[in-house]
């Protein structure tokens, strides 16, 4: 973290006419690191997201990322040009992905603008130039190495749709992995995925943060995987950033505890109560 | 006496509720009395004496008693009992076997066939015979208990058939279609309505990419056939250019009236983006009509050029200096010669967009239209510019109306804005949808069907729609997702495995 680090948000406020979303808010996200997200619902965490990828338009401050690909103010780029150019990948807290078309296909359709390229924008590929074979012939390698590494390698061709809850989770983040990302977001990954999954995507997170080299950001509810992986958690509440820290810090810090953990705890203990009475 | 027999013929066993079957077969039957006596059942005549009416109350009451019946004997055969709807179908076949050959013979028999219109008799005999089959089917692979097959599985039954079958299929259709003007059978008219037919399965193919495969609900197609047309109309009358140079430029234009259309309804989505197009459809026709120095207005544009072979003109007597295709290939003139002829270039024009959309579907450009078709949102978070490939979609669709259109101009020798009405472009739609949004055989089908239908059917006269309008709602009801809803992987990472 002595150098520049990859993501830098400063000030960044998001105001939806009177609401505010996002409040001042400012951190940083480190090159290799696993960032987390946390807050109770409503706490903005999904907008920081959407400003970060191009979805929304921030109404301040600056997002500026400082990847392998180069230099980027993310904020005055439109939505595309963040993943194509600068390497933002995301997936969704309600998952996207193609479900009519197979699993493979979603992962080529990730690799678009290298294909697209290969095939002479279209024109090379319908005569068949044997550029653009070649190309496809990388994506499909490219696609079968993430294939393998989220374990969908024997249904590469179903439709995606008709994948179960926690591979259709698996294969969005494989997805966003095949555009060759510099920082890959995650909204809520572990969302709906039972004890054993939540370990196995833990695992996966900590892979691709060491072997790919790149920085994660991760928005989440479930606290086995945020703290278990995280390198660096802040924590939003109402659109501000209350925490700032490493998970130990974060599980002490008692404006954290009043927000967020407190409310879990409480959730945690429903059983006893009724047992008690 | 048919349904008395049926119900002693069931009488064997009380595994079943017949009560239950019974009362909803009469339900069933009590509908269709209520719906087809105020369709059919009532029919104003204009006489002598000004408008009379006259009732049909004996077809309506033949239809609603063979629907209790059918439904009776098809619900029964799906609780396991497939004999009794053999035999009442046999039953129902002998007595439609007697009755038309009665007619046939001319006695008085034959006036007791239920409908007036033969063709209405015939498509009535179709669904005994389809229960007698079904049923008869059942009995053989003895598997008949408790199986009531959803429509998705009578769609994936239907698919997995189709894809055993998908390039025999294919091909044997194109050798068809190629031999059709060389059959016994063949006859100008024939030919006339094929024509025609292929000319919509090219427009329904040109709509695939834009709706099927791009996702984007255009109403207005018919404006992009019309420009084509007219292009191909001007350049040839006021300018003296040929068919086979006017024909890229009328695509070109089409095009680029796709990009015109496309920029402004960019950010728009389902219903919002089908009305704009709609309203796009409109505007083109209203301004053919309006503008009438320039299009000639609703008098259209006469004298178009027809097509030549390379060269060679299609006309009993040449021009001096010039050799018809008849002189030139030492044949007797026939005017046959240039329907065929007409026949095999929209033939030509349909492949090629059929093998262009094949082929572009197995490139980016191709994956990213269906990828937008699924999830836009998701396509913008891999980087994928949806201007540009909504745009592509329209433009590409566009040409290929384009090209149609100038084929039909050159056709026609005459254009005029009536042709290109907004029913065309519901024609169209429907074409595609009851094929099976995206699927390249369905359009084919679909486009014999609703095309070829309304030919064949004109002894029903004012019913023609009504049929056009049954056979939309049974595709509806049988095969939601069109009569080809089935979308192959354009890339396989397991070929050659085991399917799982």
């Amino acid at each position: 973290m002595s150098e520049a680090p990859l993501l830098t948000v400063e000030h960044l406020t998001m105001r939806f006419g009177g609401l505010v979303a996002v409040d001042d808010v400012s951190f940083i996200a480190g090159d290799r690191e696993i960032t987390g997200v946390i807050g109770p619902n409503g706490a903005g965490k999904t907008t920081v997201f959407n400003c970060l990828t191009g979805f929304y338009k921030p109404t301040i401050g600056r997002l500026a990322l400082n990847g392998a690909r180069g230099q980027f103010l993310l904020e005055q780029m439109d939505g595309y040009l963040i993943a194509q150019r600068a390497g933002v990948a995301r997936t969704f807290q309600n998952i996207r992905l193609f479900a009519g078309m197979s699993v493979l296909e979603n992962l080529i359709v990730a690799q678009h603008n290298k294909l697209m390229h290969a095939s002479g924008f279209t024109f090379g590929g319908l005569i068949g130039l044997p550029g653009y074979r070649r190309a496809e012939r990388e994506a499909i390698e490219k696609s079968r190495f993430w294939l393998d590494r989220v374990g969908l390698t024997a249904m590469a061709d179903w439709d995606a749709g008709n994948l179960p809850y926690g591979g259709q989770r698996r294969l969005e983040i494989a997805r966003a992995m095949c555009t060759d990302p510099v920082i890959l977001c995650l909204d809520e990954p572990a969302a709906g995925l039972n004890a054993r999954e939540s370990a196995e995507l833990n695992q996966l997170l900590r892979s691709i943060r060491d072997e790919q080299k790149i920085g994660i950001l991760l928005i989440e509810h479930d606290m086995s995987v945020v703290m278990g992986i995280s390198d660096h958690i802040i924590v939003l509440d109402y659109g501000r950033k209350i925490a700032d820290g490493t998970p130990t810090e974060i599980r002490n810090d008692p404006a954290v505890i009043r927000a967020y953990l407190g409310e879990a705890e409480e959730d945690d203990a429903m059983p006893t109560k009724g047992v008690g009475r | 006496m048919q349904a008395v027999l049926a119900s002693k013929a069931v009488n064997y066993s009380d595994a079943v509720d017949y009560r239950y079957i019974a009362k909803r077969a009469i339900g069933a039957g009590l509908v269709t009395l209520v719906l087809a006596s105020l369709l059919v059942g009532i029919e104003a005549v204009s006489t002598n004496f000004g408008l009379e009416i006259n009732t049909r109350y004996r077809a309506v009451f033949c239809a609603s008693i063979g629907v209790a019946i059918v439904y009776f004997l098809s619900q029964l055969m799906h609780a396991g009992r497939p004999t009794p709807a053999v035999v009442g179908g046999l039953l129902m076949l002998v007595a439609f076997a007697i009755l038309e050959w009665a007619y046939l013979q001319g006695l008085p028999l034959g006036d007791q066939l239920p409908f007036a219109a033969q063709v209405v008799n015939w498509a009535a005999a179709l669904v005994p015979l389809s229960l007698v089959l079904r049923g008869a089917y059942i009995i053989y692979t003895q598997k008949a208990k408790g199986i009531v097959r959803t429509a998705s599985q009578r769609e994936a039954g239907f698919a997995v058939f189709y894809l055993k079958h998908n390039k025999l299929l294919g091909t044997l259709l194109i050798v068809f279609a190629i031999a059709l003007p060389f059959m016994p059978f063949a006859n100008r008219r024939l030919i006339d309505v094929a024509t025609l037919v292929v000319t919509y399965i090219m427009l329904g193919w040109g709509l695939n990419i834009v709706v099927g495969l791009a996702g984007l609900l255009d109403l207005g197609y018919v404006a992009f056939y019309a420009v084509g047309a007219y292009t191909y109309a001007m350049l040839s009358t006021d300018v003296g250019l040929s068919f086979w140079f006017a024909l890229p430029i009328a695509g070109a234009m089409s095009a680029s009236f796709g990009l015109l259309l496309g920029f402004p309804v960019l950010r728009l989505r389902g219903d919002y983006l089908a009305i704009v197009t709609l309203g796009f459809g409109e505007m083109i026709r209203v301004i053919l009509t309006n503008w009438w120095w320039f299009t000639g207005g609703p008098n259209g544009i006469n004298n178009i050029s027809r097509p030549s072979f390379f060269g060679l003109p299609f006309e009993r007597d040449a021009r001096p200096g010039v050799e018809t295709f008849a002189q030139f290939f030492g044949l007797d003139y026939s005017p046959n010669q240039r329907v065929f002829f007409l026949y095999f270039l929209i033939l030509a024009f349909a492949l090629v967009t059929n093998f262009f959309t094949l082929r572009i579907r197995r490139l980016p450009i191709g994956r990213a239209w269906e990828a937008l078709r699924e999830d836009e949102t998701a396509c913008r978070a891999l980087g994928i510019n949806p201007r540009n490939t909504k745009l592509t979609a329209f433009a590409i669709g566009a040409m290929f109306a384009g090209m149609a259109g100038s084929f039909f101009a050159a056709r026609q020798g005459f254009v005029s804005p009536e042709s290109f009405v907004f029913l065309e472009s519901a024609v169209i739609l429907a074409i595609v949808v009851l094929g099976g949004l995206g699927t390249q055989i369905g359009v084919v089908l679909a486009a014999a069907v609703l095309i070829g239908m309304p030919e064949f059917f004109r002894q029903l006269q004012d019913y023609r729609m009504l049929a056009f309008g049954i056979g939309m709602v049974l595709i509806m009801i049988w095969r939601p997702g069109g009569i080809l809803s089935h979308r192959d992987p354009t890339i396989f990472l397991n070929r050659g495995r085991a399917k799982t």
